[in-house]
């Protein structure tokens, strides 16, 4: 895969393990603050569950962050180190904390300057806590549980949006959508997956929806996987929501669009928060009429930067889809480039002291420039998007859409 | 091997490492095999000594780790006190479900399918019930004082699961000397001889079950402090106890270093297998499978069975009269 | 909740899921009931059903329903193979190590369809995919009442070759009594092999009927496992009929308490349902008394 692309050699993957670190183990001592020569390779954790459950995310992670490194190491560099190149050092969380941890320990031992991703928040949340006893500057990738962020960890910066900002601000528009089209939608039903994701966004609707006017007619959790959503859809159709929020992975959205097709139910509008596939080019791609006018709120690129659009032609180029994963690893790796830059060198403290006062814009996402608070990125929004005439197009906030929404959805 | 001294001389030796070594790669993977070995060790009372296979070990790991967690950030209960009252709940539920399983007379693949579904139902519960925090989960806060059961270094850690795994070494030896070990061990052998003997099998299998539970609980208390956050899926997944068995039947069923070899040969494969196929999704794990048919196919006995064989062998060697006809090899 | 416009559609939806398990479950009872062993790589194999269902489609234009024609007898020879070549002469006849062996092979099986052909999720689309029959309030989708007749007459079939083929008997002697078998002259190491082919023919069938409305990756035959056993030990192990009925009833009970119960809640219905079968009756309902 990315394998050939980059200069991991083996005796550094060697060492880096734990067999080869056992081997070492006589003369190594506690690994610390690290001070490159001028020139050397500055190495950099990028960490992901390319195996296991969550291996489709983790693999698409990966891509982002070592497209951004290949990216800076042909613009030459980190210019503060005279050029210096980043250098990879990949681990793979295999889907569980444990194996997060046991990839930042290898990290450590490898003498990273910092650790970016991670992407499941329990994966984010047991790495970044293992980094923060060597003071290893960790960068979440996508983890979006408040709990990352209000550890009072120093050395964790979440680039993106956490639950709060994401149930706020789908709030928010959604209230707008539908005072622009008139109030159209009242009912609600909310249908969430059951683990830390889909849990904790129903919670934060249940609380705020009643408050902006919206009676909630049902809120149906389900396991991942769920074989079959007839019962739910069934449901659906019996109380006949306005609003249908769907909160859950790409298959059980898959899923549920599908047999809402089938089952002929058709709502005023389908309002996805973090939606699994519903601004997904995939799902567009293979299911067109299922994906029609679903709104989502959700993670994505600012569509009017050019830095976005030149990624995502050459990541549809190299045949994988351009998903979110993808460019906020590409932004978080970016950000970290800036940070070393900034802080001179590849030492541990100076790289958090240049993520707590970045004012980094050479992303691609819709945040403007960074300011960390916390380690809570203050700008990371997520924003609106529909899928209209088979292309996923941003319909709010209006400084960065591509097309007005399509509220309600017009009947088949 | 017999006695209690090798117990300690490996656990005398296991506990230098931290002063040998610094690196905390070495001592991670040593806390996490450790950990293994003492769930594995919990399993293999009751699989290996008492022949009764439990896909649901499970069911007492993540009872210790969410009662541990639970008392520490909903009641605010000191984590060591959470340690002991996680042991409890644990052999609390390893009785309920031998209670329910014995009674209604249950062995062999029975036995195996309601444990895992007793688990399953634990697992789905935790993943609905607020207490737990439901799908979010618990985290427990970064509090690094021993007496909050954290530490900032990793060998204090590591010393702990040490003692905990020593402790059930102890423990099983203990059994293995007792009558009770030996009613244990004559129901695996032949249940229906053993009750025309006297023994009360489901009385002994249900003690069995029960500090079995309190074993494997433990490890989830440790899991719980160690990594600090635990989700549904984390404490009462299968994963815990594919583990649970797993480490056990490589390294010996039915003896006392078994699972503490087990886990160490696993841990170790796994790091080996990934570290011989890089970054290529699955293909360490297709490895580490096939290597397990093939232990299974030529050492089904696990380790200890290798181990044993060859001391047998050697001493019929030593011993080679003319006429012998070799050592026991059965 | 209790208006027959939502219960009538989901007592259906129930027996049309319920097919689906049962076809799965036919093949894992089969398994257990003859050669004694939970076939832990059950999830996996069909797993790999679903990808071959899935290529057959998109590699070839086979539509699921014609390549069933074709992959059922190559998956009993890979079952057939499995046990003979790999199963069987690993395990030494020992239950534990058979319990290792399959374990270990589903773990093989899942992770080199991983690295073969990555995470993503794949699904088809097939122009009758969204076609709906009408029954009273409910809409059943074409695909799924396929299914439904599909699994029925492949239970059938199942039985008549139980009853009255000679491999069948061979099949049953050997289950109820293996040394007797032996000892009349059955190849024993044959029939198991022949009869964890038939099982993992009946996963291709199943994957072959749930690809038109389902998705594929590596680990969506993992889902249908448990629910499986359940089914094994409700109908009884080894009972073809069983096996059938036990599927819908649980199809039809896992409809009924997700709706009222909700859907993650509601799996406890089967787990609690498993566990009581197990406790009062482990025969099952069609099993012989153990």
């Amino acid at each position: 895969m990315s394998r050939q692309l980059l200069a991991v050699s083996r005796r550094r993957f060697l060492q880096s393990t734990t067999l080869g670190a056992a081997a070492a183990a006589a003369g190594v001592l506690h690994a610390p603050a690290v001070l490159r020569a001028q020139g050397a390779p500055v190495k950099v954790g990028v960490l992901h569950p390319v195996s296991g459950a969550l291996s489709y995310s983790g693999q698409q992670g990966r891509i982002g962050a070592v497209m951004a490194i290949e990216e800076i190491n042909a613009a030459g560099g980190i210019k503060a180190l005279g050029g210096a190149r980043i250098e990879a050092v990949l681990g793979d969380a295999q889907s569980t904390p444990e194996g997060g941890n046991a990839e930042v320990e290898k990290m450590n031992g490898a003498g990273v300057a910092a650790i970016v991703g991670g992407y499941a928040s329990g994966i984010c949340l047991a790495a970044s806590q293992t980094a923060a006893r060597y003071d290893l500057p960790y960068i979440v990738d996508v983890g979006v549980v408040d709990a990352i962020v209000t550890r009072g960890l120093k050395n964790t910066f979440r680039f993106g949006p956490g639950f709060g900002v994401i149930a706020k601000t789908a709030l928010d528009n959604l209230v707008t959508i539908n005072d622009q089209a008139d109030k159209a939608a009242k009912t609600v039903m909310i249908v969430h997956e059951d683990s830390a994701f889909g849990a904790g966004l129903a919670k934060l609707l249940n609380a705020q929806l009643p408050e902006r006017g919206f009676q909630i007619l049902e809120t149906i959790a389900h396991p991942t996987p769920t074989r079959d959503f007839n019962n739910v859809v069934l449901k659906i159709r019996a109380q006949n929501p306005d609003l249908v929020i769907p909160a859950n992975y790409y298959n059980e959205y898959v899923l549920l669009a599908r047999t809402m097709q089938q089952q002929r139910v058709r709502p005023k509008g389908m309002y996805s928060v973090l939606g699994g596939a519903a601004s997904s080019y995939k799902f567009v791609k293979e299911f067109p009429e299922a994906a029609q006018y679903i709104m989502d709120c959700n993670h994505w690129f600012d569509p009017k930067n050019p830095k976005a659009l030149a990624l995502k032609k050459k990541i549809e180029e190299k045949g994988e889809f351009y998903t979110y994963e993808v460019y906020m690893n590409y932004s978080c790796v970016l950000l970290l480039a800036d940070a070393l830059e900034r802080a001179g060198g590849a030492d541990r403290a100076k790289i958090i002291g240049a993520l707590e006062s970045s004012t980094f814009a050479g992303h691609v996402m819709p945040y403007g420039p960074t300011k960390f608070v916390n380690g809570q990125n203050q700008g990371a929004a997520p924003v609106n998007t529909q899928v209209i005439n088979n292309d996923i197009q941003v319909i709010f906030p209006a400084a960065f859409a591509s097309a007005k929404p399509v509220f309600p959805m017009p009947r088949a | 091997m017999r006695g209690f001294a090798p117990i300690l001389i490996v656990t005398a030796l296991l506990a230098t490492v931290p002063l040998i070594t610094s690196s905390n790669v070495v001592l991670n993977f040593l806390v996490v095999a450790l950990l293994i070995a003492l769930v594995g060790q919990g399993w293999n009372l009751l699989g290996g000594y008492g022949g009764q296979y439990s896909f649901g070990h499970a069911a007492f790991f993540g009872t210790g780790a969410y009662a541990t967690a639970i008392l520490q950030v909903q009641y605010g209960i000191n984590a060591w006190l959470g340690l002991l009252i996680g042991i409890a709940a644990g052999a609390l539920v390893g009785a309920v479900i031998g209670a329910l399983s014995f009674r209604s007379g249950l062995k062999g693949s029975y036995f195996a399918l309601v444990t895992l579904a007793f688990a399953e139902v634990l697992r789905i519960i935790a993943s609905v019930a607020p207490i737990t925090g439901a799908g979010v989960g618990t985290l427990i806060k970064l509090d690094l004082r021993p007496e909050a059961f954290q530490f900032q270094s990793r060998a204090p850690f590591y010393w702990i699961i040490l003692a905990l795994v020593g402790l059930s070494l102890v423990l099983i030896r203990m059994i293995e000397d007792s009558r009770f070990g030996a009613y244990l061990v004559a129901l695996r052998e032949n249940e229906d001889a053993a009750q025309a003997l006297g023994v009360n099998t489901t009385m002994v299998k249900l003690l069995a079950m029960t500090i079995s539970a309190a074993i494997t609980a433990a490890g989830g208390c440790f899991y719980a402090q160690y990594f600090l956050f635990i989700d549904a899926g984390i404490a009462y997944g299968p994963w815990i106890s594919v583990e649970a068995l797993l480490a056990p039947i490589i390294g010996g069923i039915g003896t006392v270093f078994g699972p503490l070899l087990g886990a160490l040969v696993v841990k170790t494969l796994g790091e080996l297998t990934k570290l011989m196929t890089g970054d290529a999704p699955g293909l360490d794990l297709v490895i580490y499978g096939s290597v397990l048919i093939l232990v299974i196919a030529f050492a089904p006995r696990g380790i200890s069975g290798i181990l044993l064989d060859l001391q047998r062998r050697l001493r019929s060697l030593r011993r080679a009269a003319p006429a012998s006809l070799g050592g026991g090899h059965g | 909740m209790l208006s027959s416009v939502i219960l009538v559609p989901a007592v259906l939806n129930g027996l049309m899921t319920g097919a689906v398990y049962a076809l799965i479950a036919l093949g894992l009872t089969l398994i257990y009931g003859v050669l004694h062993i939970i076939n832990f790589a059950h999830g996996a194999l069909l797993t790999a059903a679903m990808f071959a269902a899935f290529f057959a489609h998109t590699l070839l234009g086979l539509d699921p329903y014609v390549a069933a024609l074709g992959l059922t007898p190559l998956f009993f020879l890979l079952g057939y193979g499995l046990q003979r070549f790999v199963i069987g002469p690993a395990a030494h006849g020992e239950d534990r190590n058979i319990l290792l062996v399959t374990l270990g092979l589903a773990v093989v099986i899942e992770n080199a369809l991983l690295y073969a052909f990555r995470a993503d999720t794949r699904t088809i689309n097939l122009p009758y995919a969204f076609d709906v029959v009408e029954v009273g309030t409910a809409f059943l989708a074409v695909p799924r009442v396929i299914a439904f007749i599909v699994v029925v007459a492949v239970a059938l079939a199942l039985w008549l070759i139980m009853r009255w083929t000679d491999t069948g008997k061979a099949i049953r002697a050997v289950a109820k009594e293996k040394r007797g078998a032996e000892l009349v002259g059955i190849d024993v190491a044959h029939i198991y092999a022949v009869t964890f082919g038939l099982g993992t023919a009946c996963l291709a069938i199943a994957a072959c009927l749930l690809i038109p409305t389902y998705y594929v990756n590596p680990q969506a035959g993992n889902a249908f496992v448990l629910i499986a056993f359940t089914i094994v030990v409700l109908g009884g192990m080894g009972s073809v009929t069983g096996a059938l009925i036990g599927g819908l009833f649980v199809g039809v009970v896992e409809s009924l308490s997700s709706l009222y119960l909700g859907e993650s809640l509601g799996q406890i219905g089967i787990f609690a349902m498993f566990i009581l079968v197990l406790l009062f009756r482990p025969s099952g309902l069609f099993g012989e008394r153990a």
